[in-house]
């Protein structure tokens, strides 16, 4: 059965922000930043048994031009910082970032010298996920909220943010103006 | 073999104050820092010896005010299947001692990590570089002094 069966001679009527967000919601292609053992739950959310392909979530990319978030799996130090904020630029807007595990979130149990207690000192984090490592199914959580927040038009990190005033002030506005 | 390798270094190196020490079997030889590259080359080219594996080389850092580092050779030998240890101390206030990267070309990377960490300087080094930390960090993480959580603002972070 088509929409054209469903929705016969009538029409639909939506904002088109709305419409747009629909759309980007079920699209999320996910840049897999697998650092450490985080991104082994994350191939499982990937494949067969957990299926992000039922979220229209399962293309991983592995160019940052062609990702809208960035799963940030594992241990950050701070050597590797550096690496991923230059990947996270490299993303087109709109963009998001969901820190998977608890040493992407915190530090973890690395409580120690190299390792950056909470990737949101260098990247706006849209969606925290809880666990070392989190299984799949929280992963899978992760994403669908996620997808509300896609719906309503929220980015922690997209300039300018979707729906919001441009002239606002935003951090990345200053790296922008030349 | 523990006391064949003995009786070889003390007939060999004669007048060198070695220190012997023997655990479970295994032989300990706390070599003076001027000898250590002979030590070793003699020891991997002897024909009863042959310890041509240099299975670790690692620093520690005993944090006494005389002879604060100390660096450990850990040898084995694939044809006598056997397996010793070397020790050598050097001074806080000139942590340096000579490479044995001629003596085994692994020695390398594990002088290079000795380095970074502990900051003992390998004199003949072919490349003395940090290996972990970044190049523009200026401390040495695995020394007793150093904090847990490291020195703030010594790491920079990008902006956010």
């Amino acid at each position: 059965m088509g929409l054209e069966k469903a929705l016969a001679d009538s029409v639909l009527l939506t904002r088109l922000d709305d419409a747009i967000n629909w759309c980007r919601k079920n699209s999320l292609w996910p840049m897999p930043m697998g650092i450490s053992c985080c991104a082994i739950e994350m191939m499982a959310f990937a494949g067969p048994r957990f299926d992000s392909a039922r979220f229209g979530s399962e293309v991983f990319r592995f160019s940052p031009r062609q990702s809208d978030v960035m799963i940030v799996a594992g241990t950050t130090t701070y050597k590797m910082a550096k690496v991923v904020r230059k990947i996270y630029d490299q993303m087109p807007d709109p963009k998001w970032v969901i820190a998977m595990g608890a040493c992407t979130s915190s530090g973890g149990m690395y409580r120690t010298y190299s390792v950056v207690q909470g990737i949101d000192q260098f990247l706006p984090v849209d969606v925290y996920v809880a666990g070392c490592p989190p299984r799949p199914d929280n992963l899978l959580n992760a994403l669908i909220t996620l997808q509300k927040k896609v719906a309503r038009g929220e980015s922690k990190g997209t300039y300018p943010t979707v729906g919001a005033d441009v002239s606002q002030s935003h951090p990345a506005s200053s790296r922008r103006t030349p | 073999m523990n006391a064949r390798v003995r009786s070889l270094l003390e007939t060999s190196f004669p007048g060198v104050p070695f220190e012997f020490s023997e655990f479970r079997g295994e032989l300990t030889v706390v070599v003076p820092k001027e000898k250590i590259v002979e030590v070793c080359s003699f020891l991997k080219t002897h024909g009863e010896t042959r310890f041509d594996l240099l299975a670790d080389l690692c620093g520690i850092d005993m944090f006494t005010p005389l002879k604060r580092f100390g660096i450990v050779y850990n040898l084995y030998s694939l044809q006598r299947r056997h397996r010793i240890r070397l020790k050598s101390f050097v001074e806080e206030d000139e942590p340096r001692i000579a490479s044995v990267t001629g003596v085994w070309k692994t020695a390398n990377w594990h002088e290079r990590e000795t380095y970074d960490m502990m900051g003992i300087i390998f004199e003949g080094h072919p490349d003395l570089r940090r290996i972990y930390m970044p190049d523009e960090f200026e401390h040495h993480p695995l020394r007793k002094d150093f904090p847990l959580m490291g020195i703030p603002g010594s790491l920079d972070l990008p902006k956010k």
